[in-house]
């Protein structure tokens, strides 16, 4: 029905531009039809020009007024993720600076030197200082942003081996994640996956005689203690998968036949990141969306939506087929006592099989 | 028969005596015909792809609701009008290949070289305009076969029109990997071969055929533009087609480039030893420079519209060439920026990051450079001026946010999110596209004699223009909010219901936009058989291509090629009393040619 409405309203539209441009045709019939710009056209236009500046800048702050607090710029929960954050804004500043004062000249030069016949423009072909200045400013601005981004680049991907991280393989296939914990000797089990074995539940291939296989724990929730290092090997069994934990700061591809890897600390706990400010008022935002819609539902005769309550996710950020975009894995951050009564709770590799 | 028997190297067309409606509509060798196919066949692919946004678009702003549209249009693929997943991936698939390859570098490029480099260099033709023939027809074959494509049982290509292995290697991966993928790999295979006998052809024209007095430094930066194109499709082309017949080795002949280690649907496949990654590599070896493929013919037509309708010499000439030649140099190493989380070595992650944000700086000298030009001008606000000025808008706002994305730690979170959607299709999308319609606009009188109504145009720029910022510029803060691209329908996700408003903002300016192009095709079509007939140099433009008849003649010129004495921006020069003198125009007595 919608788009039925939104055809027919085109289609009013579409007639009533023919008809304003039959009108413009037939008032300027009379004096010339060159289909050149006069200089009552250079006039609207240079008007126009600035209406056009104004709706870059009003489109610009609606969108950081009204939206601006969605980006993942604060409560990040990873020791890296304030780095990226920093960084983030750093860039943004300067973007929108850069925006702000060239969308400005570009317009405004179009406002100011709107064409008129008897003008003459400047014969001005070349300057080299005014050209040396906007290389020069660009080349030392972009100098700070490389060194600061590789600097922060270099501190992410290099896994410190000396923190004794907690090892968790992130396994990707079509069209959910699971994850596999290393057990007691922090060593993941040879696995490929021409090992895989259904019948006997072997489903991750893993090399059953591997003595590091045998405490392997796999799940289907990523559980992780606050505050301790983890390392994730990322492996796919069918396609290109992208693991994205984006309140992590973090993001892997999971590539058949090679093991990607991505390492960081976790900073805030699932409960504590649902007790920030921020959160509970974005959850009660989420929420009445969703009791407005479940209405709509209910009246449809359907069920109503689930009320929303904040986790942290696991995301598929890489096209992989036709359920892409329902590939998610809940993560929950704890704290050490909860995250090993958890693990406790979790069935061994060895325990798992079915003989 | 004079412009035949002009002493010229490709005299033996000398012989087409009379043209039937076959050679001379058809398989015509005359550049400024097979313009008009290449522009006329861009065309329609473009609003091929165009409907294809748009259908995606409804989706993701309504998902999952049922829609007349989708029902007249998808068949099968929408029972009871409700947009199926996998059609969704196909759509989204084609939709950036035809707008990528056949609208924006064969649509582009094709067009404007085809028309320009010989008129505007001063020669009779292309260097070969038989391959200028056959380029076209491959062309038109390979949009063919892709169109086809849509038809296939199992439906057409859906990997996203990166088409990563696995996925788009194994047919029980996704129904789109079966004959929908074969068809597009061969497609794009045809398309490559086109591309670069066209390529070949513009780089030899411009090395050999300019007219006397024509010497590099006083080419105008059209065609120092296409010309830089047509090196860079030259050197990156031959590599995409290598990773497309890798990949077709893979898939249908049990190689495995790139593919190992593989269990889908209960079985384990043979493959093993290839890597996905290299693929990657493969593709983005041509996939980076293409975006320059497709934005430097863009920034070409600009710096010719913006002197000429600004009445001013363009700012910093050479800084504009070397800037050109700067991009064309950087852009063919920093394909890894695409690649920062794809397990590549992180070191290699350093490197890109590094020549990817050089590239800033060459495109910030241009950026100033335009605008510049812009100031104490007097400026002619003909339409395809106000392509060019908002093209140099969309640059900025586009290509601003590239040091975010270029940056591999800030790339970390927003690699695949909308965010990369906003910045490409500002950056070279939306610029592109305008540099099109500017050099639409401004060559139309060229192309088929008759202008263009202003008024439409005019429509067209603005609302264009709006709806241009309204879909890309909202959609940089749901791509900073985490929210994937490609995905079907984020309602699985309540995290991200606080996005759906946006989503449906950014769809109802897609619907207008793309509605409004109606205006331009209206324009474009009716214009060629009742638009007012055009005068020989209705812009008052220096370049050559202004001092052929309107009504084309084989050869271009009906007498000799004219000579050329100066360069190709002396507009409003002291001392003379127009403000502006051609090319052809020697110097005056005492005149100095400016040292630029």
């Amino acid at each position: 029905m919608t788009a039925l409405l939104t055809i027919v309203i085109l289609v009013f539209i579409l007639i009533a531009i023919w008809q304003m441009v039959k009108i413009f045709d037939l008032a300027q019939a009379k004096n010339e039809n060159s289909q050149i710009a006069t200089d009552k056209d250079n006039t609207l236009n240079g008007y126009l020009m600035m209406g056009f500046l104004a709706f870059i800048y009003i489109i610009t702050l609606v969108c950081v007024v009204k939206w601006g607090d969605l980006p993942l710029l604060s409560n990040s929960a990873s020791e890296h993720g304030p780095t990226i954050d920093n960084l983030m804004a750093i860039s943004l500043a300067i973007i929108f600076l850069v925006q702000i004062i060239t969308q400005f000249l570009l317009h405004y030069f179009a406002f100011k030197y709107k064409g008129e016949k008897g003008r003459t423009a400047l014969f001005f072909a070349d300057n080299n200082k005014l050209e040396a200045i906007w290389t020069i400013i660009p080349v030392i601005v972009l100098a700070g942003l490389i060194i600061y981004g590789l600097n922060t680049w270099i501190n992410i991907m290099g896994v410190d081996e000396s923190d004794d991280p907690i090892v968790v393989e992130l396994y990707a296939q079509q069209f959910n994640w699971k994850a596999r914990y290393a057990g007691a000797d922090n060593t993941l089990g040879k696995a490929n996956v021409r090992l895989i074995d259904i019948d006997r539940a072997n489903i991750l291939g893993l090399d059953e005689a591997d003595p590091n296989a045998q405490d392997d724990i796999i799940t289907t929730e990523l559980h992780l203690p606050v505050g301790k290092p983890v390392l994730f090997k990322m492996r796919s069994q069918d396609v290109l998968h992208s693991a994205y934990m984006p309140h992590f700061r973090a993001q892997m591809n999971c590539v058949p036949g090679m093991i990607t890897q991505f390492g960081f600390t976790p900073t805030v706990t699932t409960e504590e990141m649902r007790q920030t400010p921020e959160m509970i008022e974005k959850v009660q935002h989420i929420n009445d969306i969703r009791v407005e819609k479940s209405e709509a539902l209910i009246a449809k005769g359907e069920d109503a939506l689930e009320r929303y309550e904040f986790d942290y996710l696991l995301l598929c950020n890489k096209i992989c087929g036709k359920s892409h975009y329902n590939m998610q894995m809940k993560i929950v951050v704890e704290t050490q006592e909860e995250y090993d009564a958890w693990i406790k709770e979790q069935k061994e590799f060895k325990n798992s099989l079915i003989n | 028969m004079s412009a035949h028997e002009d002493n010229h190297a490709h005299d033996d067309h000398g012989h087409h005596h009379k043209e039937t409606f076959i050679t001379k509509y058809i398989f015509s060798i005359d550049h400024k015909m097979i313009a008009k196919q290449y522009l006329i066949t861009g065309t329609i692919m473009g609003i091929i792809g165009i409907m294809m946004s748009i259908m995606f678009r409804m989706q993701i702003a309504w998902p999952e609701e049922p829609n007349v549209l989708f029902e007249a249009l998808l068949g099968k693929w929408a029972p009871d009008g409700v947009m199926d997943a996998d059609i969704y991936l196909a759509l989204v698939t084609i939709h950036g290949t035809i707008m990528v390859f056949f609208v924006l570098t064969a649509g582009l490029s094709g067009t404007f070289s085809n028309l320009l480099i010989p008129l505007q260099i001063g020669a009779r033709d292309m260097a070969s305009g038989f391959l200028n023939m056959v380029s076209y027809w491959l062309f038109f074959l390979s949009s063919v076969i892709m169109v086809l494509s849509l038809f296939v049982e199992a439906g057409p290509a859906a990997a996203g029109w990166t088409i990563y292995p696995p996925l788009s290697a194994l047919p029980m991966a996704q129904g789109g990997s079966g004959a929908g993928m074969t068809l597009w790999l061969v497609s794009m295979a045809i398309f490559i071969a086109s591309s670069l006998l066209g390529s070949l052809n513009y780089v030899v024209t411009v090395l050999n055929l300019r007219t006397k007095g024509m010497s590099m430094t006083r080419l105008p930066l059209t065609i120092w533009a296409f010309f830089i194109t047509a090196v860079i499709g030259i050197i990156s082309f031959p590599v995409l087609l290598s990773a497309a017949l890798l990949l077709i080795m893979d898939r249908s002949f049990g190689t495995s480039f790139f593919l190992s280690d593989i269990f889908i649907q209960g079985e384990v496949l043979h493959y093993q030893g290839g890597s996905p990654v290299l693929f990657e590599h493969l593709f983005w070896f041509l996939g980076h420079p293409e975006v320059y493929i497709v934005l430097l013919p863009a920034l070409g037509i600009t710096s010719e519209i913006i002197a000429t309708n600004s009445r001013k010499p363009i700012f910093g000439y050479r800084a504009m060439i070397a800037s050109i030649l700067a991009i064309a140099f950087l852009s063919t190493i920093v394909w890894g920026h695409h690649m920062f989380v794809s397990g590549m070595n992180p070191f290699l992650g350093s490197v890109f990051t590094f020549t990817t944000l050089l590239i800033a700086i060459p495109s910030a000298v241009k950026a100033f450079n335009y605008i510049t030009t812009l100031w104490k001008g007097n400026l002619q606000m003909n339409p395809a001026m106000l392509f060019s000025i908002g093209l140099v808008s969309t640059f900025i706002t586009g290509g601003l946010t590239g040091i975010i994305l270029g940056d591999s730690a800030l790339d970390i979170n927003v690699h695949d999110t909308y965010f990369v959607v906003a910045h490409f299709h500002l950056v070279m999308g939306i610029s592109a596209l305008y540099g099109m319609f500017a050099g639409i606009y401004h060559w139309y009188p060229k192309m088929f004699g008759r202008m263009l109504n202003k008024n439409l145009g005019y429509l067209h720029f603005w609302v264009t223009a709006v709806c241009a910022y309204g879909v890309f510029f909202p959609m940089h803060f749901i791509g900073m909010a985490g929210l994937p691209r490609r995905y079907y329908t984020n309602s699985n996700f309540p995290l991200f219901d606080d996005l759906a408003d946006v989503n449906v903002v950014i769809t109802i300016f897609a619907i207008v936009g793309g509605a409004f192009q109606l205006v331009f095709l209206y324009n474009f079509f009716s214009s060629i058989f009742f638009g007012k007939k055009a005068e020989q140099n209705p812009w008052k433009s220096n370049t050559l291509e202004w001092t052929t008849p309107v009504e084309h003649v084989h050869g271009n010129w009906p007498g000799a090629i004219p000579e050329v004495h100066r360069w190709a921006y002396d507009y409003s020069k002291p001392g003379h009393d127009v403000d502006f003198v051609p090319q052809h125009i020697p110097l005056k007595e005492g005149e100095e040619e400016l040292q630029h």
